[in-house]
């Protein structure tokens, strides 16, 4: 049985400009132990369906569907349901490591703070536990890191503090949203390396959110394609890289510049992202994709399985694709 | 080959650190931004500019744009130090050299609509044109980087990231210069609109025999837009050469370590690679390592490497390197 599945989630926000549909339908599955990947552009909604998932939306924000984890339903779960879930179950690395840890605060006591609240461990054993982790996510002298303050370490050291606390609980999925687009090249390698290393020893399942499908291809087994707050397409890292079988993906992986190989001019995707307060009855995707016809801006195509395991949501034919 | 059209040489830039907790009158450390950096840059070409944050990229840039003091060393612009000018001469030569930024709406004014933000480099530059003209000249630029002409009278909150980044570009194409400095300008950007801006700045280049500085810290952009690659690390220059020889033929031990840290979209591509992870982080710049300012994280250092700053060597083909352990070498 999957570990995760969410089945036609919405999330939609009031604002004063109008309701933001910031997800709209989405549905996806993860088996325990296993990564997948969701990649999509600022506004393509992958962040919020992760904060639909551990209740952390903003207070003008709804999420409908069904979100069932480890065999219970946890969307809309009331607070204190909800917290024996996050941390001890799912944990959640973010994008900024200096906004996501608290200033004012040791890095040992938040630390501690989690196994105290979450387990009931006593503050000794919890510093204990937190010196461990440290030493597991390869900060060197992490006994006495535990008295310093977030701000005296680096970008890319608080990330791993970030993933140690995530850790603490040994959760049984791990999502990580951005967790190196703050880094730079070789911190955001020994950062991949480290969520690399942490999936096959604590064999936690992981979701990894990024706009950077570079690193996705060495991270991940399946990835998922986001675009307007739905899935465009699904399948295998390696098939959804080597034979993209949406518009969107082939736009993508060809605007990325490679370092491997001398490009002439890059291909670009013409247009803007979508504007989620106006949605368009059709494929979301329909104003920019070069393939897209009459039914595309006025029917969504459904999400049709083909192949092995691979999943895709076009009204044009796969052949045409390339 | 052609007369540069800018030449830094020697140029270090130094700063003023109060330090923490100490008394008014103690001295301030002092840190080295930039130490002996040296570029030259050809009309028409594209010199791309590489390293971590914290390398001194940006700082090289302002040196050169004169919105740093630079503390050695000169610059010159055809051959001419502009250090020596009066400050008059120095804002008439501020049209030759314009800069585009890296977060695209906050370096445009929210008060000013898109036309005035275009308009003013000419305004300042050319007080004497005519209204008309001005109007004239941002209508034709705004069209050339892809903006309606017809949205001169919106605000920058009206437009997303790529459009901010299309008036940046206007803003400072619209006084003809012969040399962008671009720091970062793409960066902020999402992959499909960061291709745009790609393609718009390698066009503009060709019609208007511009001269780009281009940094950024992903090396695949930089390659693909730059003609010469020099790679930064805490302040100095350790490796420059033709962006495809760089690239391919990489010496310095941290351009190397560099290069292969960059992941690859391709799941085949990056399981045949070997990808040596680079370990630790910059040092402080309050106190750099002596000798070799890589050697504390370089995989091939030995003792000589703390004792002299090794020199800037061409290795054949323009190609420099300030390291004296080349691959292949024992």
């Amino acid at each position: 049985m999957a570990l995760l599945e969410v089945a036609d989630l919405r999330v939609s926000f009031d604002t004063p400009d109008g309701t933001v549909h910031a997800v709209n339908g989405m549905t996806l599955s993860l088996d325990a132990g296993q990564s997948l990947a969701i990649v999509g552009e600022s506004g393509s909604g992958k962040t919020q369906l992760a904060f639909a998932i551990l209740g952390l939306l903003a207070k003008n924000g709804q999420a409908t569907g069904s979100v069932h984890f480890d065999g219970q339903e946890i969307l809309n779960l009331p607070e204190p349901k909800l917290n024996k879930v996050r941390a001890n179950e799912i944990a959640m690395i973010f994008q900024d490591p200096m906004t996501s840890l608290n200033p004012y605060l040791r890095v040992g006591d938040q630390m501690a703070e989690v196994l105290m609240l979450h387990q009931g461990t006593s503050k000794r054993k919890a510093l204990d536990e937190s010196a461990k982790m440290l030493d597991a996510v390869r900060i060197p002298d992490a006994r006495s890191r535990l008295r310093m303050y977030p701000h005296e370490f680096s970008g890319g050291m608080r990330q791993r503090i970030m993933a140690a606390m995530a850790l603490l609980c040994r959760p049984k999925l791990l999502i990580a949203d951005e967790p190196t687009t703050a880094l730079d090249v070789t911190v955001q390698n020994q950062i991949m390396e480290l969520i690399a290393d942490i999936q096959r020893d604590f064999d936690t399942a992981l979701i990894l959110i990024t706009h950077d499908l570079a690193i996705v291809a060495g991270a991940c087994q399946r990835t998922l394609v986001m675009y307007g707050g739905q899935v465009m397409e699904m399948g295998t890292t390696d098939d959804v890289f080597e034979a993209p079988s949406h518009p969107y993906t082939l736009g993508l992986l060809n605007a990325v510049p490679r370092l491997d190989i001398p490009q002439e001019a890059l291909q670009t995707i013409p247009g803007d992202p979508p504007d989620l307060t106006r949605l368009s009855p059709g494929c979301p995707f329909s104003p920019r994709c070069a393939f897209a016809d009459g039914p595309c801006r006025e029917t969504m195509p459904p999400l049709e399985g083909f192949g092995q395991g691979r999943l895709r949501a076009c009204h044009a034919d796969r052949e045409t694709v390339t | 080959m052609s007369a540069p059209l800018l030449e830094a040489e020697e140029v270090s830039v130094t700063f003023d650190v109060p330090r923490a907790g100490a008394w008014p009158w103690t001295p301030p450390d002092r840190l080295q931004a930039v130490k002996a950096a040296s570029i030259t840059l050809e009309p028409g070409k594209t010199l791309g500019l590489v390293g971590e944050s914290g390398s001194g990229k940006s700082t090289l840039a302002r040196a050169i744009v004169g919105t740093v003091p630079v503390s050695s060393g000169r610059v010159l612009w055809r051959g001419q130090d502009w250090a020596a000018a009066s400050p008059r001469q120095r804002r008439a030569h501020g049209r030759h050299v314009q800069m585009v930024f890296q977060d695209p709406l906050a370096a445009l004014n929210p008060r000013m609509n898109v036309g005035q933000v275009v308009a003013e480099p000419l305004v300042t530059h050319f007080p004497e044109m005519p209204r008309s003209e001005v109007r004239k000249k941002v209508g034709a630029m705004m069209e050339r980087v892809g903006l309606l002409p017809s949205l001169v009278n919106r605000y920058p909150h009206e437009f997303s990231g790529g459009q901010c980044q299309r008036i940046g570009i206007a803003r400072a194409l619209i006084t003809e210069p012969d040399l962008v400095i671009c720091d970062e300008p793409v960066s902020a950007l999402d992959v499909s609109v960061q291709a745009q801006v790609v393609n718009l700045l390698q066009s503009l280049q060709r019609d208007m025999g511009l001269a780009l500085m281009f940094i950024a810290h992903d090396v695949s952009v930089v390659r693909h837009i730059s003609h010469r690659i020099a790679v930064m690390y805490l302040g100095r220059i350790v490796e420059t050469a033709e962006a495809s020889e760089l690239v391919e033929n990489p010496c310095h031990p941290y351009t190397r370590a560099l290069i292969a840290s960059v992941p690859i979209p391709s799941p085949k591509a990056e399981r045949a690679r070997h990808r040596p992870v680079l370990q630790g982080e910059l040092p402080s710049p309050l106190a750099p390592p002596s000798g070799c300012i890589f050697r504390t994280r370089c995989p091939i250092a030995r003792d000589t490497c703390a004792q002299a700053v090794p020199e800037f060597n061409d290795i054949g083909g323009q190609h420099y390197v300030a390291c004296p352990y080349l691959p292949g070498s024992s």
